[in-house]
């Protein structure tokens, strides 16, 4: 009857669990890394100033307050290391993305279409790499890219090659190399959406007089956009973000942001400046998110 | 078993409920001729052929797995028959895909395209087939106002009433202006008095339009208010078609008398023949006279099928010269339950001879001070023409 017998204590608590998540597990190390972002390098332990001592009074507080300053971000937008960092991470995201969707699509249909008992097989062949560390099954591509490596040993004895191809440190084994790890995060939901799908609409559709390909285009693939998006987004997000792939894949021309604040972190020890480049990859995040989420809401609550 | 029945005795009488569709056309709109269809080992729908004519509202009736909606669904396209043709206007239509077929479909579901506006879903099929957009704006507008959906044209299907989803589906069904509709289960979603209403209106669109109507159902009632045919079906065949009327007052098996409304049954075995009479003695020792029916029994071994509400009950029997000139059949027995359903009471009579025998009485008056009560002795009777006799 009123709303308060439904949420008991149990239930109340469950609604607030994934707040309580959030403020713990993102929050706050969101707060600890903006505040490092704020402040400035030094040779310490901790290597930055200004640090908050609760005890040691109201007057120190604000005093170390006022030492906060935005520097590093005018650092980051007046420096060209970083504008090319995210550019390029942004560039290869999207180019990662749609290799993505090309490749995992089809799949994803077909798996939707396969005999149902069928379907949980090939579910398990698209989780099986995920059985094994991701960091060998990477370094296992070193090895079969490598100049005397499987790939170029097929390609020679196929004689598409008349000498070995140059594969590593190339963006081309990087992209290989995103691909091949983020394709089940675009295949999975993809699949989830379409293997959903009511049989009935095609049949509709057909009925109405579509052929094959027009029933694809004007029902299938408007119905399965929820999915396109989720994956798109899956994949999208972390490929910004990603290090490890290009540090071992790519050539070291030019950066992934996230290699740039690694680098910055561990080679240059100025944790403030890679504070400032996280909480900016951070912000630049957000707009896809929010336009996600409002395509989400467009497409299944029609109702308003 | 396919064939047309013919009237029962007495049309003049009969005729009324159902105007029965003009015979005299030359060619049937829609000719299946011995089509069958497998799934693996199960034979869903076996070398069935049925005539359907224009004009007509058809019923395929049938229980959950009797190969009426495969039928329906290869006369749409969405199964191909294993062997047989379907014939539309003389064309064989049977390997041609779904989308080249001059039918449409209103589906169980309604299988509406979600992400589509009413005015779209109705729009969709005249896009496909290459209109004019003009035309089909007129075209939507009146499909629109013929479902009276007006004013709703914007809204997606997910805000609509089942109601109103059930007529956006016959709306997109009608635009492109099938030769002929399939209806699947086109009323299985909504609630009783929707449905009912519904009925009427369906019928009154079918008239209006003259469009030729195939509904699938399990519903009897539905089946039988709304068709001018009913083709039972039963295991992938025909058992019988013919008018609601014939189906329910001559039905020609025992399958058919039991699956369409409620009936008793005797049986036995005919013991000799008067004019225009059988004599039937039944299993459990009794005897009944039946009316000698128009096609001659072959077979000795009988079912005896009456329905409840031609059985009649009486504190006192029927003069006993009508017992003995065979006009009337006179049985003792006691009620054992009274079930009140409103306009009708049903008594359920447990003769002296141990058969169970069910007498329906409408309710014509409100109190009804000599109403029969469990364990009360009666007679039960009821006239050699109320009976079907029905080969076992």
């Amino acid at each position: 009857m009123s709303a308060r017998s439904i949420f008991a204590r149990p239930a109340r608590f469950a609604a607030v669990a994934p707040y309580l998540w959030m403020v713990l597990f993102f929050l706050v190390p969101f707060g600890f890394v903006l505040k490092i972002s704020l402040s400035q390098t030094a040779i310490a332990q901790p290597p930055y100033v200004p640090l908050f001592n609760l005890t040691a009074g109201w007057d120190a507080i604000v005093a170390a307050l006022k030492q906060l300053s935005l520097d590093n971000f005018r650092l980051l937008v007046s420096d060209n290391l970083y504008i090319t960092s995210y550019l390029r991470s942004f560039v290869v995201a999207v180019t990662s993305t749609l290799i993505l969707l090309l490749i995992g699509y089809p799949v994803a249909y077909g798996m939707a279409r396969l005999p149902q008992r069928w379907q949980a097989f090939a579910m398990m062949l698209v989780i099986v790499p995920f059985w094994t560390s991701f960091l060998i099954r990477i370094y296992a591509w070193i090895n079969i890219l490598q100049h005397d490596g499987l790939l170029n040993k097929v390609l020679l004895a196929l004689h598409l090659v008349a000498t070995p191809v140059v594969w590593l440190s190339t963006d081309s084994a990087m992209y290989i190399g995103i691909v091949y790890s983020y394709l089940p995060f675009m295949i999975l939901p993809l699949y989830a959406t379409l293997v959903r799908m009511d049989p009935s609409q095609l049949e509709a559709a057909a009925d109405l007089g579509a052929s094959p390909r027009q029933a694809f285009w004007l029902v299938t693939f408007p119905l399965s956009l929820p999915g396109v998006g989720a994956g798109a987004l899956l994949c999208f997000i972390p490929i910004v973000g990603e290090f490890v792939i290009p540090d071992l894949l790519a050539g070291s021309a030019s950066m992934m942001i996230g290699q740039t604040l690694w680098l910055e972190f561990f080679a240059n020890k100025d944790w403030p400046v890679a504070s400032a480049v996280a909480v900016a990859l951070l912000v630049l995040l957000v707009p896809p998110l929010l336009l996600y989420d409002r395509l989400q809401r467009r497409t299944l609550g029609g109702a308003g | 078993m396919t064939e047309e029945s013919p009237d029962i005795d007495a049309p003049a009488a009969l005729a009324g409920s159902a105007p029965p569709v003009d015979a005299s056309a030359d060619l049937p709109l829609l000719r299946i001729e011995g089509v069958g269809k497998k799934f693996g080992a199960f034979r869903a729908v076996d070398r069935l052929s049925l005539d359907i004519r224009e004009g007509e509202f058809f019923a395929l009736l049938g229980p959950s797995g009797c190969g009426k909606t495969t039928l329906l669904r290869m006369l749409a396209g969405f199964e191909t028959p294993d062997e047989g043709r379907i014939l539309l206007g003389g064309r064989d239509i049977a390997p041609m895909p779904p989308h080249q077929r001059p039918v449409n479909m209103m589906f169980q579901n309604y299988a509406l395209f979600p992400h589509l506006s009413v005015r779209d879903n109705i729009a969709f099929g005249l896009r496909r087939a290459g209109m004019a957009r003009a035309a089909i704006d007129i075209r939507v507008a009146e499909m629109v106002a013929l479902v009276k959906l007006d004013g709703l044209e914007k809204r997606k299907p997910d805000q609509l009433s089942g109601g109103q989803k059930q007529r956006v589906a016959l709306a997109r069904a009608l635009a492109r202006r099938p030769q002929v509709l399939l209806l699947d289960e086109p009323l299985a979603a909504l609630d009783k008095k929707l449905r009912e209403s519904t009925q009427l209106e369906l019928m009154a669109l079918q008239r209006r339009l003259g469009m030729t109507f195939i509904i699938v159902t399990h519903d009897q009632e539905e089946a039988m208010t709304m068709a001018n045919r009913i083709g039972v079906m039963d295991a992938g065949r025909l058992e019988q078609v013919a008018t609601p009327r014939n189906l329910y007052e001559a039905p020609h098996s025992r399958w058919v008398a039991e699956f369409i409304g409620d009936v008793n049954l005797f049986d036995g075995e005919i013991a000799s023949r008067d004019p225009h009479r059988l004599i039937v003695s039944t299993r459990d020792g009794g005897t009944i006279v039946v009316a000698e029916p128009r096609q001659p029994v072959g077979k000795t071994a009988v079912s005896i099928a009456i329905r409840p509400e031609k059985v009649k009950l009486s504190r006192r029997g029927p003069a006993l010269d009508a017992i003995d000139s065979h006009a009337i059949n006179r049985l003792e027995g006691v009620v054992t339950d009274v079930s009140y359903l409103g306009g009708l009471t049903v008594y359920q009579v447990k003769l002296d001879s141990g058969a169970m025998v069910r007498s329906s009485m409408a309710n014509t008056v409100r109190i009804d001070i000599d109403a029969y009560s469990a364990g009360q002795r009666v007679v039960v009777w009821f006239t050699p023409d109320d009976c079907v006799v029905l080969e076992q």
